[in-house]
C-alpha cells in the first residue's frame, strides 16, 4: 500500500460517559501502523479528552488519558484543538496535557503536537482531508 | 462505517439504506465496517417483533445479493459479547453468536477500506 492519504480523526465527545473517545483512540493507535498522513481534531466536548490531571477513581472507569502522551511515539504529530470549543468551556491550552513529538527532520527536536486553530481554520483543514473518521 | 447499534439508533438503518441505494446506482461497496455498538448488527440471536424490520437479516440479504464484505471489529465485539466460533473457543466461552455473512476482524480492515475506497462514510451519533 504505497498510496498515502490524509486521515483525520474527529473527536467531539467527552472522554467518559460514552465509549467513543476510548475506542477512537484505539483506532488511531492501530491506524498509525499504516503510514498514512494522520491528524487528530478535538472540538466540542472532545476538548475535554485532552485535559490534564484526569482522575476517574470516582466512576470506576479506566483513565486512558495518559495514552495521548504516547501519540508522538506513534508518529501522530498533528493534533488540532478548536479554539472556540476551548473558550466556550472556559478552558485554555494550560488546562490540556502538554503533548510533544520528536521531529526526525529537525535533529529529533522536541516539538508541540497541539495546534490551536479557529473553527474556520479547522473547517479548511477538514476540507483538505481524504478520510474523516468522526467519533 | 456503522457506529451505532440497531434499533437503538437510526445509524444502522441509514447505513443499510445508503449501501442499498449506492449498489442500485452501480457503485461498488468495498466493505461495511461495524464499530462501537454497531457490532450488535452482527448478532444472529436478535428476535425483533414480526411487524418490524430485522436489520441483521436485511444486511445478510444484501450481502447475499451483492457479495458484501460485512466486518465486525474484533476489539469492539469482544467487549460486547459478539463472538464467532474461533473467538468463543479462544476465550473459553460456551457459545458464539455471529450472524452468517458477517465476519470478525481487526481495525486494520477499517483503515484499509479508508485507503482503498474513494469515499469512507461514517454513520453514527
Amino acid at each position: 500500500m504505497s498510496e498515502i492519504k490524509k486521515f483525520m480523526y474527529v473527536n467531539r465527545k467527552a472522554p467518559y460517559g460514552t465509549i467513543y473517545a476510548l475506542e477512537s483512540l484505539e483506532v488511531v493507535l492501530i491506524g498509525a501502523a499504516f503510514d498514512q498522513d494522520v491528524s487528530l481534531a478535538f472540538l466540542d466536548d472532545g476538548v475535554f479528552q485532552l485535559t490534564k490531571d484526569q482522575d476517574t477513581s470516582g466512576i470506576g472507569m479506566k483513565n486512558f488519558s495518559p495514552t495521548y502522551a504516547a501519540l508522538g511515539d506513534y508518529d501522530v504529530t498533528k493534533i488540532y484543538v478548536e479554539k472556540e470549543s476551548l473558550e466556550e468551556r472556559g478552558l485554555t491550552l494550560d488546562d490540556l496535557q502538554h503533548l510533544t513529538y520528536e521531529d526526525e527532520d529537525d535533529d529529533w527536536a522536541e516539538k508541540d503536537s497541539i495546534r490551536l486553530v479557529t473553527r474556520e481554520e479547522l473547517a479548511r483543514i477538514m476540507d483538505e482531508q481524504d478520510v474523516l473518521l468522526s467519533f | 462505517m456503522v457506529n451505532e447499534g440497531p434499533y437503538n439508533h437510526q445509524a444502522s438503518d441509514s447505513a443499510y439504506q445508503f449501501t442499498k441505494a449506492a449498489l442500485e446506482k452501480g457503485h461498488e461497496i468495498f466493505r461495511v465496517f461495524f464499530y462501537h455498538d454497531g457490532v450488535y448488527n452482527g448478532t444472529r440471536l436478535g428476535v425483533p417483533p414480526q411487524d418490524d424490520r430485522n436489520i441483521t437479516q436485511l444486511w445478510q440479504e444484501l450481502a447475499e445479493q451483492h457479495d458484501l464484505d460485512l466486518v465486525v471489529c474484533v476489539a469492539a465485539a469482544q467487549r460486547r459479547g459478539i463472538l464467532d466460533p474461533d473467538e468463543a473457543k479462544r476465550h473459553g466461552k460456551d457459545a458464539d453468536n455471529i450472524a452468517p455473512r458477517f465476519r470478525i476482524s481487526g481495525l486494520g480492515q477499517l483503515i484499509e477500506a479508508g485507503i482503498k475506497a474513494d469515499r469512507l462514510v461514517v454513520f453514527g451519533d
